[in-house]
């Protein structure tokens, strides 16, 4: 197996996940896409870990996935208020703080 | 290792053409299954990977919890469960090319850099005791930090979220 070969799964998941928050509406479908992101850098950690031999990849695998979990938490429920104070969730309405 | 290079190539297109209908399907539900397909074929390669533990903690996390949060959310927030017109942007084209030169730039500075290395052939998978060593031994502050993360992720989803 060569090193490339998940580097460039993981770049093409990264790019795939930029388009989705670029052309997303949705903010439950810009939270997906952010998901894509976090794991497409989950797959370079562990590629580099496996490259290095070294644990410390893991060790930050599972940082970045718990951290996301986090991040999912806080998002849907900032959503969840967004939703109740406008009944709609499209982030392109939301331009009260332009000048 | 032939063997391992045809399930890489099986469970990369499988990722990727997940990642690509989640990005464009829509409907919400059904983009949330589809991301549980390339979360999963994530896992898969932990495993390829030799990261037998990141990957049952990827099932665990992300399948397990993150999708219930997502369908919830989904749940909450709109009644309709259908086909919608606005889920996208009317700007959404301008992502194409944007997202395509970042691709081309990491995909040129990839080769560039890596070339064809190899990845080590004789590796053992990594035990989940050495992980537990250096999350509580050299990176024990980190994993303080992270808990605190998630104590205010926590605190901070239910007073956002609670009806006053």
């Amino acid at each position: 197996m060569l090193v490339n070969q998940f580097l460039i799964l993981a770049a093409v998941l990264f790019c795939i996940g930029v388009y989705g928050v670029i052309a997303r509406r949705n903010a439950v479908m810009v939270l997906m896409s952010i998901e894509l992101i976090l794991n497409s850098v989950n797959i370079n950690f562990l590629a580099f870990a496996l490259r290095n031999g070294s644990v410390d990849g893991h060790v930050f695998a599972l940082y970045i996935i718990a951290v996301a979990a986090a991040e999912v938490g806080v998002g849907l429920a900032l959503v969840l208020l967004v939703y109740r104070n406008r009944k709609s969730i499209a982030l392109d309405e939301l331009s009260e703080m332009k000048g | 290792m032939v063997a391992q290079n045809i399930a890489f190539g099986i469970i990369a297109v499988i990722m990727v053409v997940g990642a690509l209908r989640v990005v464009t399907v829509n409907n919400v539900v059904h983009a949330a299954l589809w991301l549980v397909l390339v979360l999963a074929g994530a896992a898969a390669q932990y495993i390829l990977l030799a990261a037998e533990f990141v990957a049952v903690t990827q099932v665990l996390v992300y399948i397990g919890a993150v999708m219930v949060l997502f369908l919830f959310g989904t749940m909450l927030t709109r009644a309709q469960l259908g086909k919608e017109k606005q889920l996208n942007n009317p700007t959404w084209y301008l992502g194409i090319p944007a997202s395509l030169l970042l691709l081309g730039v990491m995909i040129l500075a990839l080769t560039s850099s890596f070339g064809d290395e190899k990845l080590p052939n004789d590796s053992e998978l990594v035990s989940t005791q050495a992980i537990s060593d250096q999350i509580f031994g050299p990176y024990l502050l980190p994993f303080w930090a992270l808990s605190f993360v998630l104590l205010a992720a926590v605190i901070g989803a239910i007073v956002l979220a609670r009806k006053d």
